[in-house]
């Protein structure tokens, strides 16, 4: 038997005291944005606290009710929404031919899609804004949206595969033997088993296009701006307003912490997209 | 209703996976298909199936040309090795999917799910989902999925070679009832003669992708019409010895010669190859006209109740087959006997030409 004590103390694995400061770094940003958004602009540059002084919800009522912060919320969600429904439906078949079939090219394509990735947005912002101008999609949901795909899809169709390749081929086949169409084993069969890297790259779509600042501002101008580009066109007559830029803040982590919640077991699948 | 294979040949990738095969499967029989491994049983299954077209031929159904027909139109059930189930839904409705989509009643689904649960003994898990099963369990469940349609074509593809043991044996016990009840054409793949021997019926031998032989299981082992059907039908594989007949002797390859009598009196001179079971070696002759032969002991195997010694001799390796456990020495010489009783002649092309005398008197 080892009955040698165990270490205790501050750098002992089972210490608490590295957990907390790790918490305290990681949260350390998140928790002055609420401080600030809680306080009045001459707190925020007037004195150094903690804590707010004097608790207003000013700063969220502003957001509540100005209509142009508010839409900039709705249009976000709006192509948010749109981009991940699009993706999805798209990269769902791409998906499950690169997992099934064998044809053509099928690895240089598979490949290739993921090169996408590797461009940055400001490369395609130029073309994208010349393109939409001309056919008349400038300042549109869907404007947006689309162009999102352009970097969704790609990662979708990646983790959607390695999701699907994780279900053996004899299910469809036992299903078509049972008499199921393709169509009904797709959605009865096959997408229960794979829901969870639904889920995951749902999630990735989710977080790409909703932090996305670039082409989300060149792509929209008034009626489908977006909450980022609302956020950094705050500066006014009057400087800076601080405490509700810090609100606008706060209220742009929730949604992707809501969606974090949900898909919290999934992620690290997912992120070696379906391949543990 | 039969089942009818046509000149059926299949290659992929220019590689010839099955040659030209003809087979016909008879209503409410069991045929097991017996092969080694990529011996071609699989491939055959799918293409009965449907799942896959052959290069070359024709499957008819009931008289019906269904080569090339979708396989949601044939009707058929299949089961495979691994525990294919639906995850997503309970027992219950894994068995009722096939029903559901041939627009039964709900009265009718009930009952014919719960006759087919109770037969697979699965009545108290209808309400739990496949992968909280154990893997006897799901397997269960596939085949009450395969049964409880009543279609005319059950194939099982070796459906209990995942299971341990203890599993196996309860499984198997049970599939020939099931077949009986069903009424239908079965079709077992397996690379277990035991099984084979087991399940009845009619049995196939494969190898590298041709049927051997095609007959009444017991028929097939005992009168082995070939070599090569003879090694696949028989665990461990037939041993096999050249011999040459040549004035009146038998000589083996070590020029070693005894006089060519008894069952060796009716041979023309020449070379021919003798065939004999494991299990008919013996440690202790059992008649002053059994063969005896030096063989060298590499290794032996207890298994419990039985002991295999695999031995060589010349150039041969045999394997034996003796009851009970004997501590024997390995790499020591060993003398081992043989009946002649127990011969099988192939011609050197491994046509069977004279069976071995305890079949025809059994």
């Amino acid at each position: 038997m080892n009955n040698a004590p165990v270490k205790k103390g501050f750098f002992s694995s089972k210490s608490p005291a590295i957990m907390l400061l790790y918490i305290i770094f990681l949260m350390l940003p998140i928790y002055w944005l609420l401080n600030m958004s809680l306080k009045t602009n001459q707190e925020i540059l007037g004195t150094f606290s903690m804590f707010p002084n004097d608790i207003t919800f000013d700063n969220y009522i502003v957001i509540f009710t100005d209509p142009d912060w508010y839409w900039g919320y709705i249009n976000s969600m709006t192509y948010v929404v749109m981009n991940t429904l699009i993706s999805l439906g798209v990269a769902l078949p791409a998906a499950y031919a690169f997992s099934r079939y064998r044809f053509l090219g099928d690895k240089h394509l598979f490949f290739w899609l993921l090169t996408n990735r590797m461009a940055p947005p400001a490369v395609f912002a130029l073309p994208f804004f010349q393109l939409y101008s001309s056919v008349g999609l400038f300042d549109t949901h869907i404007a947006v949206a689309l162009a999102h795909t352009l970097f969704n899809v790609p990662l979708t169709v990646w983790i959607l595969e390695g999701f699907m390749k994780g279900v053996p081929k004899e299910i469809d086949e036992t299903a078509y033997v049972d008499g199921f169409s393709f169509f009904g084993f797709f959605t009865k069969i096959f997408t229960p088993m794979i829901a969870s890297g639904i889920g995951v790259a749902a999630f990735f779509c989710f977080m790409f296009s909703w932090v996305e600042l670039l082409l989300s501002r060149t792509l929209t101008a008034v009626d489908a701006k977006s909450i980022a580009a609302t956020m950094t066109k705050t500066v006014s007559a009057s400087g800076v307003d601080w405490g509700v830029l810090s609100a606008a803040g706060i209220l742009t982590i929730l949604p992707g912490a809501i969606v974090i919640y949900f898909v919290r077991h999934h992620i690290a699948k997912g992120l070696s997209l379906g391949r543990v | 209703m039969s089942l009818e294979l046509q000149n059926i040949s299949m290659s992929v990738d220019g590689n010839m996976h099955i040659y030209n095969t003809n087979l016909t499967l008879k209503k409410g029989t069991m045929n097991v298909l017996l092969g080694r491994t990529s011996s071609g049983k699989t491939t055959l299954m799918r293409i009965m199936a449907g799942l896959d077209v052959p290069t070359s031929g024709k499957i008819l159904w009931e008289g019906k040309d269904v080569t090339g027909m979708k396989v949601q139109d044939r009707k058929i059930a299949m089961v495979y090795q691994q525990f294919i189930n639906y995850p997503a839904m309970t027992v219950y409705e894994n068995i009722a999917a096939p029903l559901r989509l041939m627009k039964k009643s709900e009265d009718f689904i009930d009952k014919a799910v719960r006759k087919t649960a109770g037969l697979m003994r699965m009545t108290d898990m209808l309400h739990k989902k496949p992968l909280e099963l154990s893997g006897g369990q799901q397997q269960r469940c596939a085949l009450a999925r395969s049964l409880v349609k009543g279609s005319g074509l059950v194939l099982l593809d070796e459906p209990l070679a995942n299971l341990d043991y203890k599993l196996r044996e309860e499984l198997r016990a049970e599939i020939p009832k099931l077949f009986e009840e069903s009424g239908a054409i079965f079709v077992y793949a397996t690379t277990e003669p035991e099984e084979a021997l087991l399940l009845g019926g009619n049995v196939a031998t494969l190898w590298e992708g041709k049927i051997t032989q095609f007959g009444k299981t017991a028929d097939v082992y005992h009168n082995p019409n070939n070599a090569t059907t003879a090694k696949v039908f028989s665990n461990p594989a037939m041993n096999f010895l050249n011999i040459e007949k040549k004035d009146g002797f038998i000589y083996f390859h070590n020029s070693n010669k005894i006089p060519a009598t008894d069952i060796f009196l009716k041979l023309e001179d020449g070379e021919y190859l003798a065939g004999f079971r494991p299990n008919h070696l013996e440690l202790k002759a059992r008649s002053d006209s059994a063969f005896h032969f030096d063989t060298n002991l590499s290794v032996t195997e207890i298994t419990g109740s039985e002991t295999f010694l695999h031995l060589s001799y010349d150039n041969e390796n045999w394997i034996g087959l003796v009851h009970g456990v004997h501590d024997l020495e390995y790499g020591s010489n060993l003398s081992v006997y043989l009946d002649l009783r127990h011969i099988f002649i192939f011609k050197k092309d491994g046509d069977l030409l004279q069976t071995a005398s305890y079949v025809t008197n059994r």
